[in-house]
């Protein structure tokens, strides 16, 4: 008998990554996204109430490339978790659960996610004028 | 909390080289992690160059070649060679599989192979699956009834009800599923994993068991069964090609209707 430690089997070191795992932590990672997000919104409105001055420096902030940068991700985050949330609930009724629907939905989640956040950022660019 | 990084005993280092001498035909490297209970070392990975002009089609047989005629040392379990028994579960090419039904040809490049993922290691590809069995164990995996069996035939099933049972009685308990998930990896120690839940489903609907309510509230519990987030390693990677996803996903429906 060996008195060691038996060691642990690789796991993410090893288990090639797929689209069944891959899109699961995005929807987390997204999710986290979406909760800093709105504490971003949230400064946006509090500035908002708490006059001009302030006002124009959260416009300022967030109007900025970096500002852009991190809204056109809030859009993805949103877009993504709500279309895989959709996704989510259809498996919660039991239905698509066979691989070829799996992949089928993972990339039309994928697909509709991109789609929405670059049609949001086209009509805001138009008339938005910003 | 998940535990992404190896702990310190685990983290794998480069083995040594078995060359091939006097190969006749294509060479391919096979990359097997290594670890012995008796020496100090940690794990490590060995290359196995193996004449695939001398070896059968299946990883399996490349395993069995490697310990015949290059390294009777190599540990791993094997039995029905014919994908019944369960024995050869192994992440294989980056995924969980059957060493005995997995092509080589069906892998590009080296074919890396180590035991199954996040458990602990008895040696080489030999995972310890004693938790995993005691798991089973807690899911009653027999049927229980209150009425009296017929005295004259056995308890009868409609086909119907019986195309329920045929799919998840199929399932050989490989643990290719469970260590597969990632949830399980995180959690396996108090959430019940893919497996085990396909089977907990194969008696919950099964028509002749007559505790499905005691079943149900025994999975009644925020690890139990509520830690699958419907990743689909599991069904994704079953060699038998079942889906335990979908059956945890009607135990989930069959918690909401009884309420």
């Amino acid at each position: 008998m060996h008195t060691k430690q038996r060691p642990l089997s690789p796991h993410l070191q090893v288990y090639r990554p797929q689209i069944t795992s891959a899109m699961s932590i995005c929807h987390r990672i997204s999710g986290v996204a979406l909760a800093v997000g709105a504490l971003l919104l949230t400064y946006w409105l509090v500035a908002a109430a708490a006059g001009p001055e302030a006002y124009a420096g959260a416009q300022s902030l967030l109007g900025g490339f970096f500002g852009k940068l991190i809204l056109f991700a809030f859009t993805l985050a949103l877009f993504y978790h709500l279309c895989n949330g959709i996704r989510h609930l259809v498996w919660d009724t039991g239905h698509g659960f066979d691989m070829p629907n799996v992949y089928r939905s993972g990339y039309a989640v994928m697909i509709a996610a991109g789609v929405l956040t670059v049609l949001v950022w086209l009509l805001a660019l138009i008339f938005g004028g910003a | 909390m998940a535990q992404l990084k190896l702990p310190v005993n685990s983290r794998m280092t480069e083995g040594k080289t078995w060359s091939a001498k006097g190969a006749k035909g294509e060479v391919r490297n096979f990359r097997v992690y290594r670890w012995n209970p008796d020496d100090e070392a940690n794990p490590h990975v060995d290359t196995y160059e193996v004449d695939m002009a001398e070896c059968g089609p299946m990883v399996l047989d490349a395993l069995i070649k490697i310990k015949n005629e290059i390294d009777p040392t190599l540990t791993f379990r094997r039995s029905c060679r014919e994908g019944i028994c369960g024995s050869c579960a192994m992440n294989i090419d980056g995924t969980n599989t059957l060493a005995c039904t997995k092509a080589c040809g069906d892998v590009d490049g080296d074919v890396k192979i180590y035991p199954l993922p996040h458990m602990p290691v008895v040696k080489d590809l030999v995972p310890d699956l004693t938790h995993f069995y005691a798991q089973y164990a807690s899911i009653k995996p027999w049927i229980q009834t209150e009425t009296p069996a017929p005295p004259d035939r056995e308890r009868l099933q409609s086909p119907e009800d019986q195309a329920k049972i045929n799919q998840p009685s199929a399932c050989i308990l490989c643990a290719c599923c469970s260590t597969s998930c990632p949830s399980y990896w995180w959690n396996g120690d108090r959430y019940l994993g893919p497996a085990v839940l396909l089977q907990a489903y194969r008696w919950i609907v099964d028509s002749r068991d007559e505790a499905t309510g005691e079943r149900l509230d025994e999975l009644e519990d925020p690890f139990k069964l509520y830690r699958c987030h419907t990743i689909m390693n599991c069904t994704n990677t079953c060699p038998k090609g079942l889906n335990p996803a979908k059956a945890i996903a009607e135990i989930k429906k069959l918690m909401v209707a009884r309420r």
